[in-house]
């Protein structure tokens, strides 16, 4: 079955190491995938704070092109968080409120679109975990990530209030693949914790404050860098960081990549298709790693 | 058959009431032209409104009515039959009338609380008038039977609510069969240190009780026992209770405790049920000291001998009464009792339900029961509080409402918590000297002495931060808080959010009803809240009798309540069960189903279907018959009856057709 | 110090809103702000609360208390992240995000936002730009958003974007979609349908 994917405008820009690197482990794992024609914007935070109908008419438009893709059972895979958490509260106020949904329909109707309700909104680690399975991500692990503690952080969005694929408290989907890829993880508070969201481009120093309390608590518990699955927490966590330094003294660097890009590293793709050369903090030393930690850089 | 034959003396004439119910009728319906149009119905001699008809004046109104021979059937129009249908029949019946030539229209609960507008609200009172005129008709002169009760109780639960029912029972000569399922009787206040408000020591009021219901006369004692089968009814159930083998002779075991000691295992090895698995026991034990009765108990579970065939069998060496049989049997005993008393208690919320509480992953998380264990003085640390490393904790956070006013776990408040935790706090510094932390949502303090004890509490220099906990985790933000669990709570009467480090976190969990409630109440027959607590027959004015007849509650099994509340209610079981056995017979209901036997084919449909085997089968004859003590009037056996043999009293077609048209034909 | 401001603490009912509350109630699922239990929760769990002006929990009594223009004037709403943490731990299950989300709304519709503050200038910024091009282009949105909350600070994030653009993380065209049409036949229809929900006398909501 070939998913539809919805990347999102943050994976077009910021978040292109994600793209990159999705696309990349979805081609090794042999999972088909097919872009959506023209999707548009999913609303993100900010819509939804200046017009709700039209925010849930914006993801309507997605999931009426996408449904017209897949005949009747389309899945639509979606890896940022915010597009993720966007769609699926178009589709749950859909179903759960008439009046919003005869709305919708009949300005559907209007663009020439409709949508019947039947798209699967999932995210790239609920569709590894479930449909591919840990055996088969195993079996494709060239290169282990033997030695190298992750903080998996999963960030808000993408577990509250509507992931049905892991726990909303404590969710481990992402643990469970890299432990599969050889890595291995710490257990931490902080993994849904919001890291600010947009508030890093608006009110600096209380989005970059979030940010720093998940990066210290990570390299307190002895993380070697942090997993991501959301393109904003990994501009976020990643990005700011020289500023952080001197504003609350982080101390040193941390590394910050997506988990698709882990998987990519243990799969022996190449770093440039994985679009590792645009982090801002290298990853450590694949070496260095291979041989059991020690000497990791830590920028 | 006409109605002018179902009346005892030539036509009937019936009288029409119509309530007001204050303005809970009339502010919605027009009472006056319901009576008007009342006297326009045939067979209608009389047909008045007044204010409250259950109130003396209004029941005179229709005594009057009979006496002077103007009626002989009575209608009235107010409320739901449950509460005052036996109020109008006794009246009639007080002077002479047949209380079943008697109908209710139910023109509040059905009409003016679920209609606001008025004149549909009229017309539909209108229309259930009619209906119950008609079918009052056809009512017949019904008579009550008396079936002889049983005067011996059988009390379900032997925590401080069956021990207090059992001994009020007995103490009025009664004979009482209490079954408990533990190993011991003594309830979840067994396992208490001290109780609210007055700190008194839970042992020391809870154990002469216990060795009372021991020695007592009347009390047969059945502990590590259930009840497996209940039959019969009020006034005559039959029960099979089911005896768990101890495999220690309960009249040989004198409680000497010396196989314990002789055990090949030296040490305790498993979790100590009794303590909440705070220490460990041995597959041969008694829960605690004070026991009763003081039985030693082995665990099959984790016996060696029993899960190997392999032992030496110390403990049954060393014991010089030979009380240790490793061949007892489950037991079954058939009882034959009047009354019941259900006293099965609750059980604690379960603390891990909650994730953002770290119970289960943070060792020095505990619930309240466990810290109930810690504080008291026969507990495993000798009413020490200490954590698993062995220091005493320096600050201590209690966390109200777990489990308890949350759409997620259980709506309703718990009750108990604000103040056991209370006590906790007190107990908890006072041992330890720690800085205390109450997180509280509401502050309930409403009892006989409760306000001034948490006044107390506030003057003792414990915290109170109201608002409900957020968090319980180990980031730490400052160096303070390095190593130690954080409790992060918005303080909302400052409006900030605070952060507390502590050493012991407490979570005062709720109570919820025992996990096979639901399992007992259809044993029982009775019926259970949305919660699933066992329900009572009326909030206000039955608060200890069930919907069935010769079933009472007691304690908590009936909704969250603490020690004084059980023991009164208890008290209150007691005195219900007593007056109905010291009636000395009860009265059935005649709404029994009957056989018209011309008509019965002898098909036997009816036979298995009667939920309560009142149907048996006449071969000589080959008819059904119906036990009228045993029938229920459910009703199942008539709707099924293919040659409508089978009829019902007080549901006969004619009455049910007649009430139905009433509705349609005024419509 | 700033200017003591005691003297105008004591609200009276003439100043507040009476509707203001059921108005929020409205948006679907609303119903339940009404049995805030004032926990707290929601200010406990927000990782944003310590920012506030007022606590969520205070946002929500002053929103049933009609609290209309301080609720409206806050900051509280512009710094909520919607992270959902408040959402999904209310023991009351009330939707606090879409609150915050409706006050928002109600807030950029009368125009009593907190001026020159950045997050309603993104969000409305934001909100243009996809409805013209059908994609959000995150390096021309950042400039606006600070031509018109603070100039200067864009001189401070050029290094920031000279990074991403050196790595190609930050394009300079502007991002759109093929039927833009189609697009804006769906939003004007949306509208007309909010115009006639109006004309029909419907209460609009937030
Ligand atoms: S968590 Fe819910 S109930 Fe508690 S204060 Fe916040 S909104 Fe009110
Ligand atoms: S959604 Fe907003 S108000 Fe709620 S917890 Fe997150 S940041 Fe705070």
């Amino acid at each position: 079955m070939t998913y539809v994917y919805f990347p999102g405008c943050s994976l077009t820009s910021t978040g292109r190491g994600y793209h990159e690197s999705l696309q990349e482990v979805c081609r090794a794992l042999e999972v088909p995938i097919q872009e959506l024609e023209d999707w548009n914007c999913c609303g993100a935070t900010s819509y939804m704070a200046v017009d709700e109908s039209k925010a849930f008419a914006l993801s309507a438009r997605n999931l009426a092109l996408a449904e017209r893709l897949g005949n009747g059972s389309t899945q639509m895979m979606v890896p940022c968080a915010a597009c993720y958490l966007g769609l699926n509260k178009a589709q749950h106020y859909l179903q759960e409120f008439p009046a919003i949904r005869g709305k919708v329909d009949k300005a559907l109707a209007a663009a020439g679109l409709a949508y019947s309700g039947r798209v699967q909104i999932r995210h790239p680690l609920d569709i590894f975990i479930k449909d591919i399975g840990r055996d088969k991500i195993a079996a494709r692990v060239a290169k282990p990530l033997a030695g190298l503690k992750v903080a998996c952080y999963y960030g808000c969005q993408l577990v509250r209030p509507y992931a049905e694929f892991d726990d909303q408290h404590n969710p481990t989907t992402m643990e469970t693949i890299m432990t599969v890829l050889g890595a291995e993880v710490i257990d931490w508070p902080l993994k849904t914790r919001c890291c600010g969201g947009s508030l890093t481009g608006t009110i600096e120093d209380v989005g970059l404050r979030l940010s720093y309390i998940i990066l210290t608590e990570a390299q307190k518990r002895g993380a070697d860098l942090v997993a991501t699955a959301c393109p904003l927490c990994q501009f976020n966590l990643e990005c700011y960081q020289g500023k952080m330094n001197g504003r609350f003294g982080l101390n040193g660097k941390v590394p910050v990549a997506y988990f698709t890009q882990l998987m990519g590293l243990a799969f022996g793709l190449s770093n440039k298709s994985l679009g590792l050369n645009r982090l801002f903090v290298p990853l450590p030393e694949r070496r260095a790693v291979a041989a059991g930690g020690g000497a990791h850089v830590r920028g | 058959m006409s109605a002018v034959n179902a009346s005892p003396n030539g036509t009937p004439k019936v009288g029409v009431y119509v309530c007001h119910c204050g303005i809970n009728i009339a502010g919605v319906i027009d009472v006056t032209k319901v009576v008007e149009f009342a006297k326009t119905l045939p067979n209608v001699t009389v047909a008045q409104e007044y204010k409250f008809m259950c109130s003396d004046p209004g029941q005179e109104l229709i005594q009057k009515d009979l006496k002077d021979g103007k009626i002989d059937r009575v209608v009235v129009a107010s409320c739901s039959p449950l509460m005052h249908e036996p109020t109008f029949r006794r009246a009639m019946a007080a002077c002479g009338g047949n209380p079943f030539l008697f109908q209710m229209a139910n023109i509040r609960e059905h009409v003016s609380w679920v209609n606001k507008e008025k004149g549909s609200a009229t017309e539909k009172a209108k229309a259930l008038v009619a209906a119950a005129v008609r079918r009052v008709v056809f009512h017949k002169p019904l008579q009550k039977t008396q079936v002889p009760v049983n005067s011996d109780v059988l009390i379900v639960g032997g925590g401080i609510s069956g021990i207090h029912a059992a001994l009020t029972m007995a103490d009025a000569g009664r004979k009482v069969y209490l079954v408990e399922r533990e190993p011991t009787i003594g309830g979840h206040m067994a396992k208490f240190d001290k109780t609210f408000p007055t700190l008194d020591c839970s042992a020391c009021i809870l154990t002469p009780k216990m060795s009372q219901v021991r020695a007592h006369p009347n009390i047969t004692l059945w502990t590590y026992s259930e009840v497996a089968e209940i039959e019969g009814y009020v006034g005559n159930f039959k029960a099979r209770v089911r005896r768990k083998p101890k495999y220690v002779d309960e009249g040989l075991c004198v409680g000497c405790l010396e196989c314990i000691e002789a055990c090949i295992f030296k040490k305790g090895k498993f979790k100590d049920e009794f303590n909440v698995g705070l220490s460990l026991r041995k597959p041969i034990y008694v829960p605690f000291p004070q026991a009763t009765p003081l039985v030693a108990v082995i665990d099959p579970e984790t016996c060696a001998f029993f899960r190997t065939g392999k032992c030496k069998q110390t403990c049954a060496e060393v014991c010089e009464r030979k009380a240790i049989d490793f061949n007892q049997k489950e037991e079954i005993k058939e009882i034959n009792v009047g009354a019941i008393i259900l006293a099965t208690g609750f059980k604690t919320f379960d603390a891990s339900r909650i994730a953002r509480y770290g119970y289960g992953k943070y060792p020095t998380v505990y619930t309240s029961l466990e810290v109930e264990r810690l504080v008291n003085a026969a507990g495993p640390t000798g009413g020490e509080v200490l954590l698993p490393n062995g220091q005493k904790p320096k600050a201590v956070g209690i966390v109200h409402c777990v489990g308890s006013r949350d759409e997620k776990t259980n709506r309703y408040c718990s009750r108990v918590c604000c103040m056991y935790s209370l006590k906790l706090a007190h107990l908890i510094h006072e041992r330890t000297g720690a800085e205390v932390y109450n997180f509280y949502i509401d502050m309930r303090t409403p009892g006989k002495g409760y306000e001034e004890f948490y006044d107390r509490l506030m003057k003792e220099n414990v915290h109170f931060i109201r608002g409900r906990v957020a968090e319980v985790s180990d980031w730490a933000m400052t160096p303070e808080e390095e190593g130690k669990l954080v409790i992060r709570a918005e303080d909302t009467l400052v409006g900030a959010v605070r952060r507390i480090p502590v050493d012991m976190v407490v979570l005062s969990v709720g109570l919820e009803p025992q996990p096979d409630a639901d399992e007992v109440r259809r044993r029982f027959n009775i019926s259970c809240s949305t919660e699933g607590w066992f329900l009572e027959r009326h909030p206000k004015l039955a608060p200890v009798s069930t919907f069935t007849d010769g079933i009472f509650l007691a304690g908590a099994c009936q909704g969250p309540k603490d020690i004084p509340d059980c023991v009164a209610q208890a008290g209150a079981a007691a005195a219900e069960a007593l007056a109905m056995i010291d009636r000395g017979h009860v009265e059935l209901e005649p709404n029994t189903a009957f056989v018209t036997e011309e008509f019965c084919s002898g098909c036997k449909t009816c036979v298995p279907l009667c939920p309560y085997s009142a149907i048996s089968f006449d071969t000589s004859k080959n008819k059904a018959v119906v036990n009228g003590a045993l029938c229920k009037g459910c009703g199942t056996c008539v709707a099924a009856c293919p040659s409508g043999a089978l009829q019902q009293n007080l549901f006969t077609d004619e009455e049910i057709f007649n009430e139905i048209e009433g509705v349609v034909k005024y419509v | 110090m700033e200017k003591w401001q005691g003297w105008d603490k004591i609200q009276y009912e003439a100043g507040l809103d009476p509707h203001f509350g059921t108005k929020i109630a409205s948006i679907p699922g609303g119903d339940k702000l009404l049995a805030c239990i004032q926990c707290g929760t929601c200010s406990g769990v927000c990782p944003l609360s310590p920012y506030m002006d007022y606590t969520p929990r205070q946002i929500v009594a002053m929103i049933r208390a009609g609290f209309k223009a301080e609720v409206l004037s806050s900051y509280t709403t512009w710094l909520c992240a919607s992270c959902y943490s408040c959402t999904v731990e209310c023991p009351k299950e009330i939707k606090i995000t879409d609150v915050m989300y409706a006050v928002k709304r109600m807030a950029i519709q009368e125009g009593v936002y907190p001026k020159r503050f950045p997050t309603p200038v993104l969000a409305s910024e934001f909100f243009h730009s996809v409805e013209k091009t059908g994609r959000s282009t995150e390096s021309w949105l950042l400039v606006r958003m600070y031509l018109k909350t603070n100039p200067f600070k864009m001189l401070k994030q050029a290094m920031l974007g000279f990074n991403l653009w050196r790595r190609g993380r930050m394009g300079v065209g502007v991002e759109s979609i093929k039927r833009k049409d189609e697009l804006h036949r769906l939003f004007t229809a949306m509208e007309n349908e909010t115009r006639a929900e109006r004309r029909a006398g419907q209460e609009v909501r937030p």
